[in-house]
């Protein structure tokens, strides 16, 4: 039985004139699997990962299957179950991840204590040792800072090490390093293959740039217009894309080759 | 002549609160752009490469140096006697959606500069001339009566180097105007920009914390990392013999979309890599905490910014040991 599994799903937000986002979509991700969805912004591939954790906005609705462990999370109450314990997220825009006023150490802490019932001393213990896993520097003084004394980079890895504090199976990864600079950026991608390997962790991820994918994806799902035009193992797709869209992607990835 | 010149320009910024010190965010830099040249400048998030670019065009004070445009210093006039020059010299965003008015249409969007220059030009000749920059840029006059929240980031750019050419400038200074674009918009941007660069032989400084792109664009390349230039030369030069450990973690960090790309990832991963300090004393060559070839010496002297062969220049100590360029790190 696959980890997650995703079938026929649809997702269509109501207005004037209706959008579907995501149109009759099949995915599946096996434990310790990474899946990428690659495709331009307005492709659907948020939509997607919104709708399998019940994120989508007041006027999205989903149909169709997702099940996580065999459990249908459309429609019945085991989402809330499952969101941010069996299934952590990671977002592009870490800020917007972290509470503003809250000290690192207490935020931690508090996904420890509400995911897992730890007491206070435990989950100050386990929040410690997340910092470590990240590899933020100087863990003691970064407990008592506040996010917006941390770089980007640093908030991205405090926000990793937040959805790794329940020990989720699978991390859904929206565009984890687009906000963040080359360098930060290769250290960020690292990270999350590390971490996956060492937690056992499975992945699902959402990027518009094939140069995350080649770094993490074992499998990868190109869409278009809320479809798949192309899944494939991620080593045959680098190696030669069959859509003409996907060969579109590749080609627009900028490169140190070929230089005038 | 230079069209634009730069000596020893240096920006200081006071910082506020507990244990407050002065940041260097650009110290001592030199550089100059010809006619119709397009010079790259690369470093990460943080290394001074936007308030260089600000400091140019009079955004942010300069706390030393001088600025001078095809041969007079501009960095000392008033508002009033710069106000003529910001019709040649222009600046274009990173962020589209902050830079363009929500309550205007792309097309008064585009034409304000020209009232803002000369106020006395009529209000249609002035539409057409923005609707012909547009043009150029690829939107067409039903997409310019539209509203920026109505509109594509992509759309959203275009616009905004429409509004930088509309007062047909001489230099550009383009701070990451791809960066918060998806991948297949940014290169359809790269290209555009290309065209504008060879249609309309328009000098420009292109800021971007990607060599890839960079290195597409423009023929000569200035790396920068904490407030200083650490190496300038040709693209093919920093591509293919990078000389400054720097400019190597650079290339190194531009993703790599083959097959191998995700076993170089991990190898290069597991040498981990210290922190920076941010105690580093002000003698010693900035990049020493981070350096893999670090030398004693480097620590107590900073290395100055030297000539390393025909129209280059690098600043760190051990440049001679490397003759055909740092090999990537991965491979070591």
């Amino acid at each position: 039985m696959p980890l997650l599994e995703i079938r026929a799903l649809t997702v269509e937000f109501s207005g004037t004139p209706a959008v579907r986002a995501v149109d009759g979509v099949d995915l599946t991700v096996d434990a310790r699997e990474s899946v990428a969805i690659v495709g331009e912004s307005g492709s659907g591939k948020s939509q997607l990962l919104h709708a399998c954790i019940g994120l989508l906005a007041a006027n999205g609705r989903a149909r169709g299957s997702v099940r996580f462990e065999g459990k249908e999370l459309l429609g019945v109450g085991h989402v809330a179950a499952v969101r941010g314990r069996g299934i952590g997220f990671v977002f592009q825009d870490a800020s917007g991840s972290l509470t503003p006023h809250l000290r690192i150490g207490p935020q931690l802490a508090e996904v420890g204590m509400a995911a897992h019932g730890m007491t206070q001393e435990a989950a100050r213990a386990e929040s410690r040792r997340m910092l470590e896993c990240v590899h933020l520097p100087d863990v003691e003084r970064r407990l008592m800072q506040y996010p917006h004394e941390l770089s980007g980079g640093m908030r991205q890895r405090v926000a990793i090490a937040l959805a790794l504090v329940a020990r989720p199976r699978l991390l859904f990864a929206d565009e984890p390093t687009t906000a963040l600079d080359v360098t930060v950026q290769a250290e960020i991608l690292a990270l999350v293959a590390e971490l996956c390997r060492e937690f056992g962790m499975a992945l699902l991820l959402v990027t518009h740039d094939l140069g995350v994918v080649a770094a993490l994806a074992d499998r990868i799902a190109v869409m278009q217009g809320g479809r798949f035009v192309e899944t494939a193992a991620a080593a045959d797709f680098l190696a030669g894309p069959r859509h003409p869209y996907s060969a579109g992607l590749l080609a627009a990835v900028p490169t140190l080759a070929g230089l005038p | 002549m230079s069209l634009l010149e730069l000596r020893g320009v240096t920006v200081r910024f006071r910082q506020y609160g507990a244990g407050a010190r002065e940041l260097v965010a650009v110290n001592s830099v030199d550089f100059a752009i010809g006619e119709h040249e397009m010079l790259g400048l690369v470093g990460e998030s943080g290394c001074g490469k936007t308030t260089l670019g600000r400091a140019i065009l009079r955004l942010v004070p300069l706390a030393a140096g001088e600025v001078r445009w095809r041969g007079a210093r501009i960095d000392r006039l008033g508002q009033r006697a710069f106000r003529p020059l910001r019709g040649e010299l222009q600046y274009v965003f990173q962020d589209p959606h902050a830079c363009l008015d929500p309550r205007m249409t792309l097309l008064e969007s585009v034409a304000e500069p020209l009232r803002g220059l000369d106020p006395d030009t009529d209000a249609l000749d002035r539409a057409r001339r923005a609707q012909e920059r547009l043009d150029e840029v690829g939107i067409a006059a039903d997409l310019a009566a539209r509203y920026p929240h109505q509109l594509s980031g992509g759309q959203l750019q275009r616009a905004v180097i429409a509004r930088a050419l509309v007062v047909d400038p001489r230099f550009v200074v383009c701070d990451e105007p791809v960066s918060a674009l998806d991948v297949s918009v940014q290169g359809q941007i790269v290209s555009l920009l290309e065209r504008i660069r060879d249609e309309r032989g328009l000098a420009s400084l292109f800021i971007s914390h990607n060599l890839a792109v960079v290195a597409r664009l423009c023929r000569r390349v200035m790396v920068m990392y904490r407030g200083r230039i650490v190496e300038t030369a040709e693209r093919r030069a920093i591509v293919e013999t990078p000389l400054h450990p720097y400019t190597r973690e650079l290339l190194d960090a531009v993703p790599g979309i083959d097959a191998g790309a995700r076993g170089r990832l991990l190898r290069r991963a597991a040498r981990a890599r210290p922190a920076v300090d941010d105690s580093t004393p002000a003698a010693a060559c900035a990049y020493a905490a981070r350096c893999p070839h670090v030398l004693p010496r480097c620590r107590v002297e900073r290395p100055a910014l030297q000539p390393a062969g025909e129209s280059r220049l690098v600043a760190c100590h051990r440049a001679g040991e490397w003759p055909g360029g740092l090999p990537p790190l991965a491979s070591v």
